[in-house]
């Protein structure tokens, strides 16, 4: 039996109601809105919260991009692509700056944004505070009175134990001076990209449930103490084994040939435009 | 290093897709999803029921294209399902006026109506009947056609009633249709009346949970919660962690009539309203003993537990009404009482989903995880180099100790020592 589904999936009335939580995302940055997270014909937790978000904004006239983990080849990131171009027909991309819509999980492009584009970031976990409060009733109402100790005591402990705040990806941060939000899993070399940015940045949580945003220049500061400040993956003195960038993301190989360790640019569109430029000249 | 850096991922995903519909393929047999509905119809009740969907012949056919697993089609099920409109709420269904041909009651021998044990394995002894595995299609009508002589039933009339039972049929009106065992223990005086609560149900598919949840939030989540998750945690709350024991006060199955209004009126008249069709229900009331008070003295009362789900589940609906009484008494040293503990994780599909993620490529976490380790385990090993360990501002002291007894050095050199450290941390 073949299924004929309305333009991006959903019904229209779905895509209404997704579209109203994100607004009143836009408009308490920070803020987790609750929503009717709708069930996917993906998995819960591989991506559904930003897919729900992507197919409720997107038009006709969209371009999408879609990585995962920095890549736009990713199986995850082709899968959730196809979907969307299946059921609405947009133009895809794998080129930053022609997308109005990307998709992203775990990363944020190198390339910055613009104030035409959207950036979609998929949120295993919402919640800053859950480590500290499993409670969802009780993580509302810290928010709520902006009671924040958990966050700040987690990264105190982190100090005390091991001399640093040993957060990984996915580090809290103060979002317009109100709301402490995770900002996904992004490495903690992506989090400054989200402050006074000139693009939008809308996370979705399927699973979870909950739509949240980062509105163009906003101030977004990760949590950090003043004599342990917020510290960024290092990469000194290591360079993309193929384009040369030395000021972005790397992913570690270890080259089975030699055996040595070598880097390559986790962002592969970025990484491709700068050979194809240095090519071109 | 893995499938994320190679490019190509969409070529794999296909060759994988491919792979997987040969594994289908290849397996030389197809079945026709009418005969899976037949054949399985308890696993067709399992994936309605946790799909909150009642389609058997979609249920079938995800089935056919899941290869059997159950998580699958339900998975398929659940993401069809959020794809419709949803144009009519039903009127309530009066479970008062099923069509029984199943009910039960462990509290009382006596019911008004009597029992009705009905078809149940409860009784079946669990041994492999070897003989099925030879068994022909005309075996089967031979069978299902000695029984019909037994039980006196028209031919193929059980089967109709069964699987159509569509259309209610004339003179049918009585039949089937029985007093409830806990109306009786109410009119004893033994039971709380309790008056009906006509509030406007949550749907927890058209908003996020929220908590405290709303009874019927708790209800409708826990009756399309994944079966083995329910009977897992109504299980171990009647084990020992949230001591709540139940006794079924009634379990009955059978076919309830759904009906909507008069489109364009708020509420018609019962007898105006359009009847839809008729769903398998299985509905479970439990009677639990608890300690209240009363005026200051400790008394014993009884208390209800609701379960309700789609098809025969009866496991699943009897932990459901466990479930349903632990979480009215929240006590938040048991899990099982525990509504965020309980109804967040009953969930097949998100349960499903987030495990299954563990799959997909993390290394831009890892590598950000990676660099923490190695930062941090850099710090141990400058610490272990210079002797002071800043792990070990307490050595530290321990050093400042010694040194003030010996009369050696201040307390302040000592802990500009310790300062120390903690500039070489800082580099």
């Amino acid at each position: 039996m073949e299924q004929m589904y309305n333009f991006a999936f959903f019904d229209e009335a779905s895509k209404r109601e997704i579209r109203r939580a994100i607004i009143k995302g836009i408009a308490i940055p920070g803020y987790q809105v609750p929503f009717a997270s709708r069930e996917m014909p993906i998995g819960r937790g591989w991506g559904t919260g930003g897919l729900q978000v992507t197919l409720a904004i997107i038009g006709a006239d969209d371009v999408l991009k879609v990585i995962d983990q920095g890549c736009d080849e990713s199986v995850n990131a082709v899968n959730i692509k196809k979907l969307v171009a299946a059921t609405t027909d947009v133009e895809v991309t794998e080129e930053t700056g022609e997308a109005t819509i990307i998709q992203s999980r775990h990363r944020i492009p190198e390339q910055p944004l613009t104030e035409d584009q959207i950036l979609v970031l998929q949120v295993p976990t919402p919640e800053p505070l859950r480590d500290f409060e499993p409670s969802e009733a009780k993580t509302r109402v810290l928010h709520a009175e902006a009671d924040y100790t958990g966050a700040w005591l987690g990264l105190f402990d982190q100090i005390v134990k091991f001399g640093a705040t040993t957060t990984g990806a996915d580090h809290p941060c103060l979002v317009n001076e109100r709301y402490v939000m995770a900002p996904s899993p992004i490495p903690r070399f992506d989090t400054l990209k989200l402050n006074d940015a000139d693009n939008l940045t809308i996370l979705g949580a399927g699973r979870e449930k909950k739509i949240y945003a980062v509105p163009p220049h906003t101030h977004v500061e990760p949590l950090d103490f003043e004599d342990y400040p917020f510290r960024v993956e290092s990469f000194e003195g290591r360079a993309c084994r193929l384009c040369g960038a030395t000021d972005v993301y790397l992913d570690e190989f270890v080259d089975e040939v030699t055996g040595s360790t070598v880097y390559q640019c986790n962002d592969t569109a970025w990484c491709a435009k700068r050979r194809a430029e240095k090519g071109g000249e | 290093m893995g499938y994320v850096a190679v490019r190509g991922g969409g070529l794999a995903i296909e060759e994988s897709l491919k792979l997987l519909e040969y594994q289908r393929a290849h397996s030389g047999v197809t079945l026709e999803p009418d005969a899976i509905r037949r054949a399985f119809p308890d696993a067709i009740d399992q994936v309605m029921g946790e799909s909150s969907l009642y389609a058997p012949d979609l249920a079938a056919l995800a089935l056919k294209q899941a290869r059997g697993s159950i998580e699958e089609a339900v998975f398929l099920l659940r993401a069809f399902r959020s794809t419709l409109e949803r144009p009519y709420v039903s009127r309530a269904v009066d479970t008062s006026e099923m069509r029984v041909d199943r009910r039960i009651s462990a509290a009382f021998k006596d019911i008004p109506g009597g029992q009705v044990l009905g078809a149940t394995r409860d009784y079946s002894h669990r041994l492999i009947d070897f003989d099925l595995a030879h068994e022909t299609p005309e075996d089967q009508r031979e069978c299902a056609a000695e029984l019909e002589r037994h039980f006196g039933i028209e031919e193929g009339a059980l089967d109709e009633a069964l699987l159509a039972a569509d259309t209610p049929t004339e003179g049918s009106a009585s039949e089937g249709r029985y007093p409830k065992v806990l109306d009786y223990l109410r009119s004893e005086g033994i039971l709380p009346i309790c008056d009906n609560d006509d509030a406007e149900p949550v749907d927890v598919t058209m908003g996020a949970l929220e908590f405290p949840c709303a009874r019927s939030a708790r209800l409708q989540t826990l009756s399309r919660g994944m079966t083995q998750a329910v009977e897992a945690f109504g299980y171990a709350a009647i084990r020992g962690y949230g001591p709540s024991h139940p006794t079924v006060g009634e379990l009955r199955h059978g076919m309830a009539e759904v009906c909507v209004d008069v489109p364009g009126e708020e509420r018609c008249d019962a007898e105006d309203a359009y009847y839809l069709g008729s769903i398998p229900l299985t509905e479970v009331e439990s009677v639990f003993e608890v300690e209240t008070e009363e005026a200051g003295v400790t008394t014993l009362s009884f208390e209800i537990g609701y379960g309700l789900v789609m098809g025969g589940a009866e496991t699943k609906a009897i932990a459901m009404s466990v479930l349903d009484h632990c979480l009215d008494l929240g006590d938040a040293r048991y899990p099982t009482q525990d509504e965020e503990f309980v109804l967040y994780h009953v969930d097949g599909v998100e349960a499903q989903g987030f495990i299954s993620h563990l799959k997909l490529p993390h290394y831009v976490t890892f590598q950000s995880k990676l660099d923490t380790v190695r930062t941090a385990r850099s710090h141990e090993s400058d610490a272990e180099g210079s002797g002071a360990a800043p792990s070990d501002a307490e050595a530290a002291d321990v050093e400042a100790h010694a040194a003030e007894s010996d009369g050696g050095a201040s307390p302040d050199e000592a802990s500009a020592a310790v300062d120390a450290t903690v500039d070489e941390k800082e580099r």
